[in-house]
């Protein structure tokens, strides 16, 4: 188990140093970036001052060591737009973009496992038919449409939940609707895979003969067996809404590292772009790896791997 | 701003769908607190570490120049300095006002605005607009209301830059807190006091009591604004609606005709001083753009005036010259290009390309523009591609002699003046890819002299040259879309900048 965790590690952390490599020079490939900080009306000679400022004049190598070693010690850097350091930026929306996330992910946990089950008990039926729709619904609808429409029902015309911006508990609830029904026909369709194969088998049938009431079975025996995939599924999913939440974030106007992302792309503001992309790596790496774990834990036959 | 047809859509049907049922925008002028949406956040609060529009809005709210320029008549007056003069050519004598004080009690002087011009314009504070202040040699305060400013060589536009981006900040103050201390709370001798920043979310801003009524802008009028950051037009528009705030800008010209006859709210079309244009590269000799007939026939092709009709927001109107024409010196009487595709297509014989030729457009923002002026290209037989990239990626292909033609904007800083927009393209820069001798020279010696009458004749020549060889197609300028409170007496001006200063409750 040991070897099979120190190997995963190892990997993490390569992975990690590719992505940061690979972004630093793609970012600097895709125009002047002197150009892009100075900004839209800027001279010959603010440009070449910003350059010669920001060390962009020197060779690739030298400017990723050097963030390179920077980002060891928790330095990663300096925004360009915000003059406040990238550490502290991204600290401050982190918050709101895991909240968010967070949210997204329990409810669409709540409103797919239901589902699911529901689906499992009746295969081929009404109910799972219509459970079918209304999780691919989610998946088909583009999550700015969808979002638009909230917005305009829950937000314009009954007004129940205020439009954009944080404070209140409230601001969360469209965001995070939003943003986790794109996850939940992954998630209904394994609930009911794993449910419909749990409840055909002999432990079960089992459990009937010994006179368990079925509520009892459905919850103590068989969703836990079914759910453990889907605790997998839920992590990588999790990683997902953090990185996708971009639009949603905007749309909401909701200050966290997505929409920070974005505009950061926008102009270039190149430090920031760095440090979000490293941070969404690790943290999408440390996910990856927990999942792993996890099943490496349940299945020791994947511990060979 | 670019939307996908779905997105352009999905807004029609929320404005038409929320005019159904949404009642009118409600004021907050029973709280005096006037909520503004702006789609990009002010990133920082020192306006020399600032490159945004956004910044500059908060900038004007937090502080003040040494000169004023009046939006309506675009005179300049007394603000912090009440009078100046000319000593020579290359000495500004300022005296300053007295009774003024920073918004944390500091009494501001000579000294502060000595300090701001010289510090800020020196390699050690990185500002970001370094060309503001190159035209200072340096500044002294030779007492506490006299402040000299020395210049290296003449500059006409001096008085411009101290009435535009030139904001004076509190010598004691700054030295005391540094970049970081300033960044979370920052005073200037301006209208209003930034108390609460949240953020990439909202800054609040209230009314200084103690800010000097005479000269400029006046007393504040509004209590508290508060500018929210709301990134989407969609959800600006909903927030409109809802109540939210009471202000936005840049509506789309979709989402503004939904707006329109609104209960509630007032729609407003201004112009500002952004230009739209198309360079060409004229020096690569292998190019056809090279020929000026097949420059000519280019301009006679496209067919500006449906493009403004149909796809830009109203407000816009044609320009002839390569400048903004309310720009002091913009020369207005040159050679115009009427839309004609027949003589496009004669004078493309003539060059040499009977049957057209191929080449590359490249572009930057709105996207439906560049595509009308390719169709219309197309109709003369010319195969224009389209090159959509990042404003940095177009300015570089064009600095380095790759690209063959560019559309692109230019706001000139809100500058009234030629020499910012004009001679920052045909003067021999990186920007320059005409190379034309006489234009440079010209240009030059509109930007040097310190005569008006001299600057407007050798801008004129320049001007008209510009046109006669059709280096650019000066296309429209831009204008913007506002929507706002009833309740608001708000007037767009045409420097891009909203004056929430100037605006008060009706």
């Amino acid at each position: 188990m040991l070897g099979f965790l120190a190997r995963r590690l190892a990997l993490a952390v390569l992975v990690a140093f590719t992505v940061s490599a690979v972004s630093f020079v793609l970012l600097r490939a895709s125009g002047d970036i002197a150009l892009a900080i100075a900004g839209e009306s800027a001279t010959e000679a603010d440009i070449a001052a910003i350059r010669v400022q920001y060390g962009l004049d020197r060779p690739l190598v030298v400017q990723y060591f050097e963030w390179l070693t920077n980002a060891l010690q928790g330095d990663l850097g300096r925004s360009i737009f915000f003059n406040t350091p990238v550490m502290e930026l991204i600290a401050e929306r982190l918050p709101v973009t895991v909240g968010v996330g967070a949210l997204a992910l329990l409810f669409a946990i709540a409103l797919s496992v239901p589902l699911g089950v529901a689906a499992a008990m009746r295969p081929n039926s009404i109910v799972d038919h219509l459970a079918m729709w209304l999780a691919v619904i989610g998946q088909a609808m583009p999550s700015f449409w969808f979002a638009l429409l909230l917005v305009l029902t829950l937000g314009v015309w009954w007004r129940l939940l205020p439009i954009s911006g944080t404070g209140t508990f409230q601001h969360y609830i469209m965001p995070a609707i939003a943003l986790g029904y794109y996850a939940t026909p992954a998630i209904m369709r394994l609930t009911r895979a794993g449910m419909i194969e749990v409840l055909q088998s002999d432990y079960i049938r089992t459990a009937r003969a010994k006179g368990l009431r079925s509520g009892r079975i459905l919850f103590k025996h068989a969703l836990r067996n079914a759910v453990i995939p889907v605790v997998a599924l839920a992590a990588v999913q999790f990683g997902f809404m953090l990185s996708g939440s971009i639009v949603i974030e905007s749309i909401f106007a909701l200050p966290g590292v997505g929409h920070l992302a974005w505009i950061s792309l926008q102009r270039s503001d190149f430090t920031v772009v760095q440090g979000i992309v490293l941070m969404l790596a690790l943290i999408y790496i440390c996910l990856a790896v927990l999942a792993d774990l996890f099943n490496a834990w349940l299945d020791p036959r994947i511990r060979v791997a | 701003m670019t939307h996908l047809r779905t997105k352009l859509l999905a807004s029609a049907t929320l404005v038409a769908a929320g005019l159904a049922a949404a009642g009118p925008a409600l004021a907050d002028k029973a709280n005096d607190t006037l909520t503004v949406a702006l789609d990009l956040e002010i990133e920082t609060m020192n306006p020399y570490q600032n490159t945004s529009r956004m910044g500059l809005i908060a900038a004007k709210l937090m502080f003040d120049t040494l000169v004023w320029r009046n939006p309506e008549t675009g005179e300049f007056e007394p603000m912090l300095a009440t009078d100046w003069e000319w000593t020579d050519d290359t000495t500004l004598d300022m005296t300053i006002r007295e009774g003024v004080t920073f918004q944390n009690g500091e009494v501001f002087d000579a000294e502060d605005a000595a300090f701001t011009l010289n510090f800020f314009g020196s390699p050690e504070a990185n500002t970001k607009g370094m060309s503001n202040f190159e035209w200072i040699e340096s500044a002294e305060a030779l007492s506490p209301t006299e402040l000299r400013i020395n210049l290296d060589e003449p500059f006409p536009a001096a008085l411009e830059f101290l009435a535009g981006p030139l904001a004076i900040l509190p010598k004691d103050y700054f030295e005391e807190v540094g970049f970081d201390g300033f960044e979370e709370e920052p005073y200037g001798t301006g209208p209003y006091q930034a108390t609460d920043i949240v953020k990439g979310e909202t800054v609040t801003f209230v009314a200084n009591p103690d800010y000097f009524a005479e000269g400029g802008r006046g007393a504040p009028k509004i209590g508290t604004i508060i500018t929210r950051t709301i990134p989407d037009m969609n959800t600006q528009l909903a927030e409109l609606m809802t109540g939210g705030v009471e202000w936005a800008w840049r509506i789309g010209k979709d989402e503004a005709e939904g707006l329109r006859g609104m209960p509630g709210l007032t729609v407003t079309d201004a112009e500002t001083m952004r230009i739209g244009y198309l360079t060409m590269n004229a020096i690569d000799e292998d190019s056809p753009l090279s020929n000026k007939l097949v420059r000519q026939a280019i301009s006679h092709a496209i067919d500006r005036q449906a493009i403004v009709d149909n796809l830009v927001p109203p407000g816009a109107r044609l320009i002839p010259s390569a400048c903004f024409p309310d720009q002091f010196g913009c020369e207005q009487d040159v050679t115009t290009y009427e839309h004609d595709p027949e003589k496009a297509k004669e004078l493309l014989a003539e060059a040499g390309y009977p049957d057209g030729f191929e080449f590359t457009l490249d572009a930057y923002r709105d996207r439906p523009y560049a595509e009308a002026i390719i169709g219309d290209l197309a109709e003369v037989g010319i195969t224009a591609n389209m090159n959509y990239g990042k404003y940095a990626a177009v300015r570089d292909a064009l600095r380095s002699g790759d690209s063959d033609m560019a559309f692109l904007t230019w706001g000139s800083n809100s500058i009234g003046d030629v020499s910012a927009s004009t001679s920052n393209f045909f003067k021999g820069t990186a920007d320059d890819t005409f190379n034309d001798e006489e234009v440079q020279a010209w240009l030059e010696e509109g930007d040097t002299s310190v005569d008006p009458a001299v600057r407007e004749e050798a801008y004129s020549k320049a001007l008209k040259k510009i046109a006669e060889e059709a280096y650019w197609v000066p296309l429209w300028t831009y204008p913007y879309t506002y929507a706002y409170s009833e309740e608001l007496d708000f007037t767009p001006t045409s420097d891009e900048l909203p004056h929430f200063a100037l605006t008060g409750w009706k």
